[in-house]
């Protein structure tokens, strides 16, 4: 029973990686960019949902509703000012813009809110530590199964909308190929500027829920940046289904490790990424075709 | 009133002038073989008035609308579609996903996904089907009614035959035919001269990115297009060159 308990909580934890990591695949597979600050946007939108819900004292829940649409505005604003004149001058520089913008994000927050470790679990009841007792060694916590059920219909529903709306349509078509796109009567700005905020939004909801789960302070950023990195690349950059599979596998493979020694935690899920990763290489004659590109998965 | 209107038109790729002063009225309902030498600037000069590259100098007037540094997705709601060098479908979209992405972006009229079903009937039994699992002639015929459903008033058909047997061939031109009753205008680019001038009303050749040759299809002898097409006429063209490219 102790075995499926891990497995479980390995999963239940793979749905928050996938969380955070949907807007990252998202962005990676329409427009090309890695997002460096994607980790410090979650945070960001952490503090901003402890902000409304501390000054306004309502629920975190309920502040979400009126700081999603603000990242989804800020995420456009990012790429509309920011990341679509950096694409124009190629590939690394987006890499390179984006790295600095996760500095100021960080430090701006530093500023503003200082170094203290907040967390949003006291504002939330039991529900931040509550669970169903299946039996006395197999527990479900009522977060991580919330969080886990999120994940699911976020993604489910992302894939939905991409193949099933016009605007689904037009995203895949200009992530496919903008400049035909463009050819065919689709804004590709307006469009990499919705993508943009979608993806924003989303990982702002991941971090408000990261924020419910366990503590966050202005640098927790990069490591839910190294999360989402490493379940968008196992799981096989551009597929939302397999970003799930990415965060489910990563979250397993940590839960697996913490058994064997707590301090294994971390090392466990970058050590099966690599694995996951030199697989690939080996797999995909690099060399041959199309070097890292193909080792990421990414279609050519 | 013509079409479209280009008033000495420069487009280049870097340093390289691929289109050269060029100046040319289109008329309503005109079909225009667009002929010439690889490297002659043809493409560009398509992709040009499609809005896909931006020229240089000069202007761009369609319809009397000024469309010059228009982006490409505007002029498709005026009413010019360019069916692209090499198709560029979708590739990971099925045929009717290709084809809705771009009616939701045209103008009202007659085409739709339905009527270019018609038109091309093999598309019918492979509409579900990935547009990168198509033989070469349903992809022409996928980008073709890409264009369509977008109903332009212009249409710009950049190789339509390049890499097709010659029986996908006559049957795509067979198929323009019933384009021409829709009352639309059309500029074709292709390299086989015997193959335009059949369907063609008038016949312009660029050699060197400038217009060479520029008459009816009818008054216009075989000899006097081959001549411009080589530019075999012109004594001067080697040292047009050379001044063009100090």
């Amino acid at each position: 029973m102790n075995i499926i308990n891990l497995l479980t909580q390995g999963v239940l934890l793979g749905g928050y990686y996938a969380l955070v990591a949907c807007g990252l695949s998202l962005m990676f597979g329409v427009m090309r960019i890695i997002n460096l600050a994607h980790g410090d946007f979650a945070v960001l939108g952490a503090f901003l949902a402890w902000t409304v819900s501390d000054s306004a004292d309502i629920s975190p829940f309920l502040a979400l509703v009126a700081v999603l649409p603000v990242m989804a505005v800020f995420g456009w604003l990012v790429q509309r000012g920011m990341l679509e004149r950096s694409l124009r001058a190629g590939m690394l520089v987006p890499l390179l813009s984006t790295f600095g913008l996760a500095i100021v994000v960080e430090n701006l927050l530093f500023e503003a809110y200082g170094a203290d470790t907040r967390s949003l679990a006291p504002m939330i009841g039991d529900l931040s530590f509550g669970s169903w007792a299946i039996t006395d060694q197999f527990n479900i916590g009522y977060l991580a199964a919330l969080i886990f059920a999120l994940a699911v219909l976020l993604l489910g529903g992302l894939s939905l909308f991409l193949k099933h709306t016009p605007l689904g349509r037009a995203i895949r078509a200009t992530a496919e190929d903008a400049d035909t796109a463009e050819l065919v009567g689709i804004n590709s700005r307006a469009v990499y500027g919705i993508a943009a905020g979608i993806s924003v939004a989303t990982v702002a909801l991941a971090g408000t829920l990261l924020a419910m789960r366990a503590t966050f302070d202005p640098y927790s950023g990069p490591m839910q940046l190294i999360f989402a990195f490493e379940s968008v690349v196992i799981g096989g950059i551009g597929s939302l289904w397999g970003t799930l599979l990415g965060g489910i596998i990563l979250g397993m493979a940590q839960s697996i490790g913490a058994q064997f020694d707590p301090r294994w935690f971390l090392l466990t899920g970058h050590l099966v990424f690599l694995a996951i990763l030199a697989a690939r290489l080996l797999a995909g004659q690099v060399g041959a075709r199309g070097g890292l590109r193909t080792s990421l998965g990414i279609d050519a | 009133m013509s079409l479209l209107t280009l008033d000495r038109l420069d487009v280049r790729h870097g340093l390289l002038k691929a289109v050269r002063e060029v100046s040319c009225d289109i008329a309503d309902g005109e079909i225009l073989a667009l002929v010439g030498a690889n490297g002659a600037g043809k493409s560009t000069l398509l992709r040009a008035i499609a809005g896909a590259h931006l020229p240089a100098a000069g202007r761009i007037v369609f319809d009397g609308v000024d469309v010059t540094t228009m982006r490409a997705h505007n002029r498709v709601a005026l009413g010019i579609a360019l069916v692209p060098e090499g198709r560029r479908l979708f590739t990971t979209m099925t045929v009717e996903e290709n084809l809705a992405v771009a009616c939701a972006s045209g103008r009202p009229g007659r085409w739709s996904i339905d009527t270019v079903m018609t038109l091309f009937p093999m598309l019918r039994a492979r509409r579900k089907a990935r547009a990168g699992n198509l033989s070469g002639g349903e992809r022409q015929a996928v980008a073709i009614g890409r264009a369509l459903v977008t109903n332009p008033r212009l249409i710009l058909l950049d190789e339509v035959s390049l890499g097709l047997a010659p029986l996908v061939v006559e049957g795509l031109y067979r198929s323009l035919h019933s384009l021409f009753e829709g009352g639309a205008t059309l500029v074709l680019v292709e390299q086989d001269l015997n193959r335009v001038l059949g369907v063609a009303s008038r016949v312009v050749c660029m050699l060197e990115g400038r217009i060479v040759l520029d008459g009816r299809a009818g008054e216009l002898t075989r000899d006097q297009i081959i001549e411009a097409y080589f530019g075999l006429r012109r004594g001067s063209g080697r040292d047009d060159k050379v001044q063009g490219q100090p």
